[in-house]
């Protein structure tokens, strides 16, 4: 296989995510978007750790590490999003504009 | 290396089967209308990186995806969509009418990112397809060269859950405070 198969890929994944990021009005769809492209960012390395085969599996444990710091992403963010809704009354990113000038 | 060599290798074939699932997957994460299909979808694009992970032979990182990711987060994340009481059925308005500067955006990315790996690593060929990474070499790596980190990283999940149950956590009403002091 080879290693750029999985590289495209990953960008076609993170693009996506960028997309998603972009076009959506709802923060849960927002943090969605977030985790694909967290995603993407593992399959590389994995793809680069498969390639350069380091002694320790370096690429392997640091996908581990951004698996973690994701989950601990969502776990805040969630929270964030259920109390913007409970003052809020919506989960919609354009009714939050009271911090813009 | 042409297409043809490209496809004669049977493990190619599983890549691109499970590479369109993916791209597929992904791309209704981004554009359902319905938002559980979106949140299902991301199920089936991360069952799929598991999949790829196993090709590369990352055995211990891809059932890691699977348990903290599709038994966790989405479960978090479909709890997140009931709470907050989010249309579940089809609604428009999930995503902004403006699509054509974000694609336009996320294209010009996909670009950058496809060129400049292509132009740095061409034909180059994985060197682990078909065998197993030994799951001891991640644990000694773990702790050993990188165990301040990983305590870093358990020290960050301690202080996001601790976070996340003071932000989410509803301030009693002077009523109810009183009610439960009387208790």
């Amino acid at each position: 296989m080879l290693l750029n198969q999985f590289l495209v890929l990953g960008a076609a994944l993170f693009a996506f995510g960028v997309y998603g990021l972009l076009v959506r009005r709802n923060v849960v769809l927002i943090l969605l978007s977030v985790e694909l492209m967290l995603n993407a960012v593992n399959i590389n390395l994995i793809a680069f750790e498969s390639y350069l085969v380091s002694a320790q599996a370096v690429g392997q444990v640091f996908a581990i590490f951004v698996i973690t710091v994701a989950a601990a992403e969502v776990g805040i963010g969630l929270a964030i999003v259920l109390m913007i809704f409970r003052n809020r009354k919506s989960a919609n990113v354009d009714d939050l504009s009271l911090m813009r000038w | 290396m042409t297409f043809s060599d490209w496809i004669a290798e049977p493990v190619n074939w599983v890549f691109a089967a499970i590479g369109l699932a993916v791209l597929f997957s992904g791309f209704r994460v981004v554009t359902s209308k319905n938002v559980v299909h979106a949140a299902l979808y991301l199920v089936g694009a991360l069952a799929g990186t598991a999949g790829l992970f196993l090709l590369m032979s990352a055995e211990f990182v891809a059932w890691v995806l699977v348990l903290v990711y599709i038994g966790a987060v989405i479960v978090l994340f479909l709890f997140g969509i009931m709470i907050t009481r989010a249309p579940t059925g089809l609604d428009e308005s999930l995503s902004s009418d403006q699509t054509a500067m974000p694609a336009l955006l996320s294209a010009a990315v996909f670009v950058v990112m496809t060129w400049a790996s292509i132009d740095a690593f061409g034909t180059e060929l994985l060197a682990t397809v078909g065998e197993a990474t030994s799951t001891q070499v991640i644990g000694e790596s773990l702790l050993g060269r990188f165990v301040i980190p990983f305590e870093v990283v358990s020290f960050v999940l301690l202080a996001a859950l601790i976070g996340g149950i003071t932000i989410a956590r509803r301030d009693l009403t002077p009523v109810e405070e009183e009610e439960r002091m009387s208790v």
